[in-house]
């Protein structure tokens, strides 16, 4: 594993045993954080994002097992850890951020007890760790946070709950934070001024961030790498410029074009994806986004197409990868 | 297959009893539910038909054979008067399922209603039923029991009355709970938003997202109310002698267990049976009444 | 254009306290303004936009409209009938005349029903079972794309995209003239969001029928409205059509919503209005123009006083004292 990288996921292969077989939700799929990073992550529903994060936490659900891959994360294989070592990681070296914090917060124990009370490995005095969560939150924005430590959850808004959790997940200065569509259930003010913090603090604390989103606004102006997911496999991944420049699998090129942001002329016919996303229990024997693809050729019917690096920095599944971009 | 079932949808009632019969083959599907299923018929039948069933008149006493072991003559033997334990058996299931079965439908249909009224209504009502309700259950069981029989003198409807009472207001406060979660829905929403009156929402939105619950709770409750029946017929508060009851037999065999355990264990087996079958049942309705809990997609 | 919807000046309070608790605790005023003083129009078969960002009243605004939440004050004119005032029973037969989309696909529909028995509904409720329910219930899934096989699902066996449809049927069973379509597009991926979108308009083209759309999403609202106002704390701080409204706004917090929608495109030039803070609870209105504690523009004259509605051409209006591009 290269030293420059925090997290490296190689060929993993996650499946569930399901009434309805087995499912291959997750299919060789590669990802590489570079120190220092943001690496964003984008997909539709049932693509495989929620997987390969409970992978990387290792809390993935009971009916699922890791059937072949490996997830460095600092050189160490996060899949040989045991459930112990794993905890000492989740918290400490990586920590999450999720859509709603008040998932994240106890709504009966104060901000400031919670703040000081996540830093129990830390052998160092109550004072202390009560000005370090004063700095904290005055980093992520809270107005006046000395007072506000002795609030509870609920006193607070939508967007300053989610700069607290924020302050959580960071306060132990993790190699890597994982945040897991956290401006989706704000409004578009809040959301850009989250993630205007967001990138502060990544340059001030120098951590890495796996920034999950469907929003591809968000995406293009906070990301420096781009993987996008479809049903279980990274089907395209390299640099913000790439993806959104020129992507070059098919299904990149479609939600690109999906978004009626990009779309500068107003239309009241906005272009689609035909087609449904396959059964994982039943997958077809080539391609897996062949069957709603235009520009697909027997080949991609046969034979599964290999991640190919066809552009420095620049993978694609496809079989056509290279000849598609930018037309 | 699309016909008929389209048809179904525009007339009502062989809408309904299709659907109950689906329901009924889903119960069926299920190991644990045919079980539970078969176990109840069998009790239902074997209470209903006690009198046809019973080789004995149940308080014939026959000193001469007292406490005898099972034998081909005596299925489950005999107790301290020489009365045939099996006869007992049967009759007293008739009086538990009675008990049980009228006052936790009674109690059932009035805490739903009053759950849903304290649930969906306006404040205050919801606040009046509370109140009620909290004082109801504040009588420690027995406590309020003596005083209904202080009031009524023992009997069997004593004993429903109790149970009645005092299984409103956990069925009310379950309703309740439920229905205060869903009065927000969005689903109640859009169908108010279409029009849907008071009872609409009621009947058809709110009451088949609690009734799955109810059932559980009500099913196991059977067991309970059967062994407040057996503590107050001990108690002399409710069966009288010598009028056979499930719990009057275990009772009655309590005194003799060191000499023959029969009558205890001919007692108590139709009490776990009812308990299991019961149960089982319970569970597999509340399957088949949540679509979302279906194994099938 | 005919007006199909006219709102004059409506007014939806909510009590906060009860009449008992107010004197108690010596509360003047226990209630709250979610709309204050709202006016707009809707012409026939034309779609309105109404956006704002959460708590901006947008969400009772629109339950006003379908008869769901009552006005103090105010007029909402449906086809020529008054809603304000009129009586509990009459108000239940009225409901239904105007369709209702709510936000989530799934949750909004009952969840013990079969899509046929929900799609029938409408009809029962208001004693149209001489209808051939059967055919009705097939008209309607065909009518929003879906196979006749989704009669004997339940809601939770639908996909996002396919729930959304049986909303979209069940607002248009009983052929309204107005639809009220709240976040038609939350929680759905882009590309299904772009079939729903072009649904609702090519059954608007059909039909003929005006849509109210209730979004915080400017995207969508650019291409699929005709004109559009923006919400802030109960009020409509600025409307016209959605061209001129992205072109030209008048109203500083129009700008900033404009602004703060970040773009799919890396490279993009931000030119951003970014706001402070958030918007303020309704328990603590903001003296004179609401919008005063968090815009850039703001002096004492915002502080003291609201501003009157200033009437452009072009049904362009907005309520500022400090307009942009207005010379």
């Amino acid at each position: 594993m290269d030293a420059n990288n925090v997290l490296e996921i190689r060929g993993l292969n996650v499946e569930f045993a399901s009434e309805r077989g087995r499912l291959r939700a997750l299919r060789d799929v590669d990802l590489t954080i570079p120190r220092g990073s943001i690496v964003g992550v984008v997909g539709e529903s049932g693509c495989g994002k929620s997987t390969m994060i409970n992978s990387i936490i290792g809390l993935l659900a009971h009916n699922a097992t890791v059937s072949s891959g490996s997830i460095s994360f600092q050189g160490e294989d996060l899949l040989q850890k045991s459930e112990r070592e794993l905890r000492d990681i989740r918290g400490q070296h990586i920590s999450m951020i999720f859509q709603d914090p008040m998932t994240t917060l106890n709504p009966v124990l104060s901000i400031g007890t919670q703040m000081i009370d996540i830093q129990y490995r830390d052998q160092i005095p109550k004072a202390q760790k009560k000005a370090r969560s004063i700095e904290m939150l005055s980093r992520v924005g809270i107005p006046d946070p000395e007072s506000r430590l002795d609030n509870y959850p609920h006193q607070f808004s939508g967007g300053m709950r989610q700069r607290i959790a924020i302050a959580m997940a960071l306060q132990a200065e993790p190699e890597l934070l994982i945040a897991d569509e956290p401006t989706t259930a704000l409004d578009a003010t809040l959301e850009v001024q989250i993630i205007h913090r967001l990138k502060d603090l990544q340059h001030s604390m120098g951590c890495s961030i796996l920034f999950i989103s469907h929003h591809l606004g968000v995406i293009a102006e906070l990301c420096d790498f781009v993987i996008v997911m479809y049903g279980g496999e990274v089907v395209e991944r390299g640099t913000v410029r790439d993806i959104f420049h020129r992507p070059s699998h098919p299904y990149t090129f479609k939600l690109l074009e999906c978004d009626p942001a990009r779309i500068a002329e107003t239309t009241r016919s906005l272009p689609t994806i035909p087609g449904e996303i396959p059964n994982l229990a039943k997958l077809p024997p080539g391609c897996i986004f062949a069957d709603r693809c235009e520009r697909s050729i027997g080949l991609c019917r046969e034979k599964i197409p290999p991640s190919t690096e066809f552009a420095e920095h620049h993978w694609a599944r496809c079989h056509l990868a290279g000849e598609v971009s930018s037309t | 297959m699309s016909d008929t079932s389209v048809k179904a949808a525009t007339t009502e009632m062989p809408g309904a009893w299709q659907s109950l019969w689906r329901s009924l083959k889903r119960v069926l599907r299920e190991p644990l539910g045919a079980l539970g299923l078969v176990l109840v018929v069998f009790v239902i039948v074997s209470a209903v038909g006690a009198d046809l069933f019973a080789p004995f008149e149940p308080n014939k006493i026959d000193i001469r054979a007292k406490l005898q072991p099972p034998s081909a003559e005596h299925l489950l033997g005999t107790d301290q008067l020489g009365r045939d334990i099996f006869s007992r058996v049967l009759i007293g299931g008739q009086i538990a399922l009675k008990v049980s079965l009228v006052s936790i439908g009674l109690a059932l249909v009035i805490g739903l209603t009053l759950g849903l009224i304290a649930g969906f209504g306006p404040r205050w009502l919801d606040n009046a039923l509370m109140l009620l309700f909290d004082s109801v259950r504040s009588f420690p069981t027995v406590m309020f029991a003596l005083a209904v029989v202080t009031l009524f003198g023992p009997s069997l409807t004593t004993v429903m009355i109790v149970v009645v009472i005092t299984q409103i207001p956990i069925y009310g406060r379950m309703v309740r709970s439920q229905t205060l979660a869903l009065r927000d829905a969005e689903f109640i929403l859009a169908e108010r938003a279409l029009g849907a009156g008071f009872f609409r929402i009621i009947g058809m939105h709110i009451l088949p997202n609690v009734v799955g619950p109810l059932l559980i709770l009500a099913s196991m409750d059977i067991p309970f109310v059967i062994t407040i029946e057996a503590g107050l017929s001990f108690l002399g508060m409710g069966v009288r002698p010598p009028t056979p009851s499930w719990g009057t037999i275990l009772n009655d065999g309590y005194s003799y267990i060191y000499n023959t355990p029969w009558p205890v264990i001919a007692g108590g087996i139709p009490v776990i049976l009812t308990t299991l079958g019961f149960t089982f049942l319970g569970e597999s309705l509340r399957d088949v009444f949540d679509p979302r809990l279906r194994k099938e997609i | 254009m005919n007006t199909l919807l006219e709102l004059d000046d409506v007014h939806v309070r909510f009590r906060t306290h009860s009449p008992l608790n107010a004197i108690l605790k010596g509360i003047d005023d226990p209630f709250v303004d979610a709309v204050n003083g709202v006016s707009l129009e809707i012409g026939e078969g034309e779609t309105y936009g109404l956006v704002g960002e959460s708590g901006s009243g947008k969400t009772t605004l629109a339950r006003s409209i379908i008869g769901l939440v009552e006005p103090q004050r105010g007029s909402i004119r449906y086809d020529g009938t008054e809603l304000v005032g009129m009586p509990t029973a009459e108000m239940q037969k009225f409901r239904g005349n105007v369709g209702a989309m709510f936000q989530d696909p799934v949750g909004s529909l009952s969840p013990r029903m079969t899509i046929r028995s929900l799609l029938a509904e409408p009809f029962k409720i208001h004693d149209l079972s001489q209808r051939n329910l059967g055919q009705e219930v097939n008209r309607l899934l065909e009518m929003v794309g879906l196979n006749r096989d989704f009669a004997n699902r339940y809601p939770h066996q639908l996909s996002g995209g396919q729930a959304r449809r049986v909303g979209v049927a069940r607002a248009l069973a009983l052929d309204p003239k107005l639809v009220v379509a709240d976040e038609p597009t939350a929680g759905l991926d882009v590309s299904v969001q772009g079939e729903i979108l072009n649904l609702l308009g090519r059954l608007q083209q059909e039909l003929g029928i005006s849509i109210l759309v209730i979004t915080h999403n400017l995207n969508v609202v650019r291409h699929i409205t005709d004109r559009m106002g923006i919400m802030y704390f109960g009020r409509v701080v600025e409307q016209g059509p959605t061209e001129t409204m992205f072109h030209q706004p008048s109203h500083p917090y129009t700008l900033a919503l404009l602004s703060a929608n970040p773009e799919p495109d890396p490279d993009a030039e931000i030119d951003r209005l970014e706001l402070q803070g958030e918007v303020p609870s309704l328990f603590n209105r903001p003296s004179g123009c609401e919008f005063h504690p968090r815009c850039p523009f703001a002096d004492d004259r915002c502080q003291a006083s609201f501003p009157d509605l200033t009437e452009l051409s072009d049904a362009h209006s907005y309520r500022c004292h400090h307009p942009l591009h207005v010379t």
